[in-house]
């Protein structure tokens, strides 16, 4: 098992500062650490003000969307005499993203934690951690964990001795990207194929069972009790001075062509030029940075210009045309073939694809072997062009966003390194093959 | 349609090794839920409202006993959850981590994903396909040791490349390291 890098100076260690630690692991040390004091303070209040409080920490998902947590938690209903569910999400399966394995495996116990609090917040006696099948080593701490604090009356039908039932299970997936959809995992855990429901309703008036339902990405959950413990204030505090929408900090998910893979975690906001060069050490020796994915494979993929002037945060990475999305980094170097790289990541979605949409299961099939065949140096120019219109034709039109996602990198490929695309199409081979060749 | 199994199947057809289909087909099934299994099954079924959500856990309590998800297996599940075979094999046939035939005694996957690609994956892909014999993907190597396969992302992308042989778990393999993995399997 890989051990973290020792934090950088210029890292803020909320989430991560235990990643490393054994005796974090686990319940006596977590609580030596200061763990479970944040739900009992939690269960001294009441789902209300709770929720409140997250909602002025500023606190945003961080599976993906960057919905607003306290605002999804306001849509529960405490009391309408119907049973609750949270359900978190710990699918992890957007390539580039596996901070969520991280916070699993180093610290359980802040994941129940929030669960715990997040359950109660919404009204909900059960909580389920939706694990994705692969994380054989995640799952074993995870529910190593849960027997430790259900055995310790931390959890159970006697939560921290109030009388309150709080139950936290963990749920083993078994194999497939698109359970991480927040419907799809529903349906998954409910012991059904992973297909994506068409909304409305929405999870918080029919989720899993049938029952109001809050879904939450692992980082988001495990972000609650330091936002209890230490207040609003000092989540909100930890922005860009200029910008109030984006609060706390954020772990990153780093991988590829660079220096020091890992994860780090920064305030929001943190210039990402200085990230990748001096947190991450810039390129391997001898290369230089070409492209930057920094949200995981769904978000469009940055040229250099635009990744070194970008800020990390929600609006930063839109405003420099992508998007924060999981944070997953995906670095890729100049001896790195472009065309390649997004014909794989198009095979991941026609993999992926649940095959429920026309638009979905026929656009990412199409486009892979499209994308492949410019990369065998068989395509002609009128494929790009094919290309953009089978994009086009999967944006916007189905059950869930995996379609979208698939044209995606394909449209900021064709867009920002056409010369590469042209290369194969003129030269009717791929220069970076030939080169290597040589 | 023919396009999405070009593909490699999507989850409307998950995909599925081969090899190896002589052996276990036609044997007798031994149930699996009896004794402590049985008590495992029945703790998981309180918590969750309905049976149908033992589906995923009972599934992989099969997998872990027998090494796959025979039809016989899949009878005994939907038996033992009020569920019919079929809704039972539609819902295996939609995960990629069940087996439907015998695989391999120690099944090797391999994340292919540009996250891994960029630092090299395909040649460890390659490793492992001369060293196990196997020679191609998804293929049982004659002593019905190994089964090579890539998979799609393993959310392990800052180890590059992980593998997983059955369920370890081994991050940042390179073909060097290849030989000596396996010469620890017996
Ligand atoms: C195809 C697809 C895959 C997704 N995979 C994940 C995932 O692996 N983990 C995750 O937390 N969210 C994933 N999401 C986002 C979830 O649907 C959902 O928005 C999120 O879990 C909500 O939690 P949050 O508000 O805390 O971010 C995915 C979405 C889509 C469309
Ligand atoms: S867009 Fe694709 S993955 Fe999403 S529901 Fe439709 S077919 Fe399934
Ligand atoms: S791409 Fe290989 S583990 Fe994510």
């Amino acid at each position: 098992m890989g051990y973290p890098h020792a934090p950088h100076p210029r890292e803020t260690t909320v989430l991560s500062k235990y990643f490393g630690d054994r005796d974090a692991i686990g319940l006596d040390g977590w609580r030596k650490r200061g763990g479970y004091v944040a739900f009992e303070k939690a269960l001294g209040m009441t789902p209300a003000e709770i929720v409140g409080v997250v909602k002025d920490s500023g606190l945003r998902g961080r599976g993906g969307a960057g919905f607003p947590t306290g605002l999804k938690w306001s849509f529960m209903k405490p009391g309408d005499g119907k049973p609750h569910y949270l359900c978190c999400n710990a699918d992890e399966s957007e390539p580039g993203t596996f901070k969520d394995r991280e916070i699993m495996r180093w610290t359980p116990h802040a994941l129940i934690e929030g669960c715990a609090i997040g359950a109660y917040a919404i009204g909900a006696e059960t909580a389920y951690i939706y694990i994705r099948g692969e994380f054989t080593e995640p799952l074993e701490r995870m529910e190593a964990a849960v027997r430790e604090a259900r055995a310790a009356g931390v959890i159970g039908p006697n939560a921290m001795g109030t009388g309150k039932r709080v139950d936290v299970w963990v749920h083993k997936g078994a194999g497939a990207y698109i359970c991480g959809e927040e419907t799809a995992l529903m349906n998954s855990l409910e012991g059904r194929r992973g297909n994506p429901r068409i909304k409305p309703p929405f999870p918080a008036v029919a989720g899993v069972f049938g029952q109001p339902t809050t879904i939450n990405n692992v980082e988001t959950l495990a972000a609650v009790p330091h936002i209890l413990n230490n207040g609003a204030e000092w989540y909100k505090k930890m922005a860009r001075a200029d910008n109030p929408k984006s609060t706390g900090t954020k772990l990153w998910s780093v991988c590829g062509n660079i220096a020091r893979p890992g994860n780090y975690e920064v305030e929001m906001g943190f210039p990402f030029k200085d990230f990748l060069y001096d947190l991450c050490g810039g390129p391997p020796p001898g290369r230089k940075f070409k492209a930057v994915i920094p949200g995981g494979s769904s978000v469009p993929i940055m040229n250099m210009e635009e990744a070194e002037a970008a800020l990390m945060d929600y609006e930063g990475m839109v405003a420099k045309g992508s998007m924060l999305g999981s944070a997953g980094c995906i670095v890729i170097d100049d001896a790195q073939c472009m065309v390649k790289q997004i014909a794989r990541l198009a095979r991941f979605y026609a993999h992926e694809s649940c095959a429920q949409c026309t638009q979905c299961r026929e656009g990412t099939a199409w486009a892979t072997k499209i994308m492949e065949r410019i990369e065998a140096g068989e395509g002609t120019m009128a494929d790009l062009d094919t290309l953009l219109e089978i994009g086009d034709n999967m944006t916007g039109k189905t059950i869930c966003v995996l379609s979208d996602s698939c044209a995606v990198p394909i449209a900021s490929g064709i867009q920002k390194w056409r010369d590469e695309f042209e290369a194969h199409i003129k030269g009717k081979r791929c220069p970076f093959r030939a080169a290597a060749a040589a | 349609m023919a396009m999405s199994k070009e593909m490699g199947g999507t989850h409307a057809e998950s995909h599925d090794t081969h090899g190896g289909a002589e052996h276990a087909h036609g044997e007798p099934h031994e149930p699996v839920f009896v004794g402590e299994r049985r008590k495992q099954l029945d703790e998981l079924l309180t918590r969750y409202p309905t049976k149908m959500a033992v589906l995923l856990p009972a599934l992989w309590m099969v997998q872990e006993d027998r090494g796959w998800v025979s039809e016989a297996g899949m009878a005994e599940v939907a038996e033992v959850l009020s569920l019919t075979p079929a809704y039972v094999k539609g819902v295996v046939t939609f995960y990629t981590m069940y087996h439907q035939h015998p695989v391999g005694k120690h099944f090797i996957q391999v994340c292919t994903t540009s996250p891994c690609n960029v630092c090299g994956a395909e040649d460890v892909v390659h490793a492992f396909l001369e060293h196990t014999k196997c020679g191609e993907l998804g293929v049982t190597s004659e002593d019905g040791k190994f089964t090579v396969i890539e998979v799609e992302c393993l959310g392990a992308c800052g180890f590059a490349t992980p593998v997983m042989i059955n369920s370890d778990f081994i991050e940042s393999v390179t073909p060097e390291k290849v030989p000596d993995l396996l010469s620890k399997l017996t």
